[in-house]
């Protein structure tokens, strides 16, 4: 389960992006957040995610309290997580092969051992071949380089996957593509799910159910 | 048909990499736009949709070449000549809605100084209307004037954009190039910028509407031409495209039949690369109806470059 209990949060305490939201996902389930561009969606998914201390209320990963947030957070509770962001171009360093982008969640947390076995695996599942995986961010399509990413938010096999506009820069194909990679995990998994975005009719078709913005802050 | 406003024949460009290979980025595009008419470019990122704008707008790089011909009235504006195309061509004959306004507006200067200075310069506005006009400009694209003195950093994406297309909007160009406008954008936002994009195309002007949105596509095109691997595979009139006769290509239907909307299954595999097209048909390693006949690359004819197209052809099948 995972709980956002009375969340408040933004960059400014003085002006808080949003104050007091209540959230619940239940295990293994999926929750589609819609809402407009600038309302403040994103941002509760980084709370969400660990990525973004809140000014008040409470994270609760499968019954255990969020002690830290970004690189305070204790590594079995970071680790729960994988994340999917909008613009695979800023959340890939250039410098890194897409075999090495994949890979550095293994090598962080000590398993590179396990990096001959899971990485190749995992592009087979995206849909990387061996040419691609050798390439650098900018050798590739955007489609391309979220198929990385989508890789890298799985390769630590992680609770709960938080999708951030994951597909608003992708095609319909890739789209697709995509959503059926986090699906088939899920299923084998039995990872839950928050996604965010703004198109309701891809979010309605991927989630097991979806919440509004407003319904949230208005609750 | 009254004379199209613009008319591409052949339209190729190459990039000459280091190291002596090429990226065929637009190979042999053939199409007319209308004067009312919204044509959408419809293919996935890296298909070479963004270049051919860049083609229109004589915007290429160094080692690009080209060749067919873009006829807009009677310039070739893939001949004309530097001066030509900035002092008549762009702005003010070609506007383009970019396809990152954080990028395109400059960052340290407000949206008003930018829409003034662009008043300024194509339409000639000076003195004391500067202010009214600019205020006016920013209206016709929905740009809230509260808004006006912000800088491009101030603005989410959604207020960018529309700064973005006030500014393209000012020139009256007659042909209005929108590269991917709707990127990033939500729903509502998407729908209302296509929807003022269509208003200003009106009964005289001409919209080439660059997406990888479809649903953007048909909500406001006319036709729609689907872009694979460098080559227009697909050109319809956007009612048959998305209504009960569907794409004719294969590539084209998988494309609409991965929407959440419809069967959201993807197309298998990925697009081959622009540095190593295939000999023949470069959908046919993806393409369930791939045989034979597909080593050689098929024509453009009855609007779907395909060896075996679906069913259902048109009786009067457009050029």
């Amino acid at each position: 389960m995972l709980e956002l209990r009375a969340i408040t949060a933004g960059y400014d305490r003085r002006a808080p992006v949003f104050r007091s939201v209540d959230l619940t996902l239940a295990p293994g389930e999926s929750v589609g957040l819609l809402g407009p561009s600038g309302c403040g969606k994103s941002t509760l998914a980084r709370v969400a995610a660990l990525l973004h201390r809140p000014d008040a209320g409470q994270l609760v990963i499968d019954g255990e309290v969020a002690r830290g947030w970004r690189h305070r957070a204790p590594r079995e509770q970071r680790t729960a997580f994988g994340v999917v962001f909008q613009q695979p171009r800023l959340s890939a360093d250039p410098r890194l092969a897409l075999r090495d982008l994949v890979a550095e969640p293994l090598r962080a947390v000590g398993r590179s051992s396990e990096v001959a076995d899971l990485v190749p695996e995992l592009a087979a599942r995206v849909g990387l071949g061996k040419d691609l995986m050798g390439r650098r961010p900018h050798e590739v399509s955007d489609g391309q380089l979220q198929r990385a990413c989508l890789a890298r938010a799985l390769v630590l096999r992680p609770r709960w996957l938080v999708c951030d506009e994951m597909t608003a820069m992708l095609d319909a194909s890739t789209t697709a593509a995509l959503v059926h990679v986090v699906e088939e995990y899920r299923r084998e998994s039995g990872a839950g799910m928050l996604a965010v975005g703004h198109d309701r009719v891809l979010l309605e078709r991927w989630c097991d159910r979806t919440v509004r913005w407003e319904e949230l802050v208005a609750g | 048909m009254t004379v199209p406003v613009l008319s591409v024949k052949g339209l190729s460009v190459r990039f000459r990499m280091r190291g002596g290979t090429h990226v065929s980025a637009v190979t042999d595009a053939t199409f007319d736009l209308a004067a009312g008419e919204c044509l959408a470019l419809v293919g996935e990122s890296g298909c070479g949709k963004s270049v051919l704008a860049s083609a229109l707008l004589g915007l290429l790089p160094q080692n690009a070449q080209t060749s067919g011909s873009a006829l807009l009235g009677d310039t070739d504006l893939l001949t004309a000549d530097e001066r030509t195309l900035a002092r008549t061509v762009r702005g003010r004959r070609v506007g383009l809605v970019p396809q990152s306004p954080a990028a395109h507006l400059t960052p340290v200067r407000t949206v008003r100084s930018q829409l003034e200075e662009t008043l300024r310069e194509l339409a000639g506005v000076r003195g004391p209307g500067l202010r009214a006009a600019a205020e006016t400009a920013a209206e016709r694209a929905a740009f809230p004037a509260g808004h006006l003195d912000r800088y491009p950093h101030e603005l989410s994406g959604g207020l960018a954009q529309r700064a973005a297309t006030a500014l393209a909007l000012v020139g009256d160009a007659p042909l209005l190039l929108a590269d991917e406008p709707t990127t990033g954008l939500d729903r509502d936002l998407v729908d209302r910028t296509v929807d003022e994009l269509r208003r200003h195309v009106g009964e005289d002007r001409a919209l080439l509407l660059i997406t990888h949105d479809l649903a953007a596509a048909e909500r406001i095109a006319d036709r729609v031409a689907v872009m694979y691997a460098s080559r227009v595979v697909e050109i319809a009139a956007a009612d048959d495209f998305f209504g009960t006769r569907g794409p004719r290509h294969p590539y084209a239907r998988g494309l609409l039949n991965a929407l959440p909307e419809r069967e959201f299954t993807p197309i298998p595999g990925m697009p081959p690369e622009l540095t190593a097209l295939p000999e023949g048909c470069a959908f046919a390693a993806r393409c369930a109806r791939a045989d034979t006949a597909c080593a050689t690359v098929p024509a453009l004819t009855g609007g779907a470059a395909c060896h075996h197209p679906h069913a259902d052809v048109l009786e009067a099948p457009r050029a």
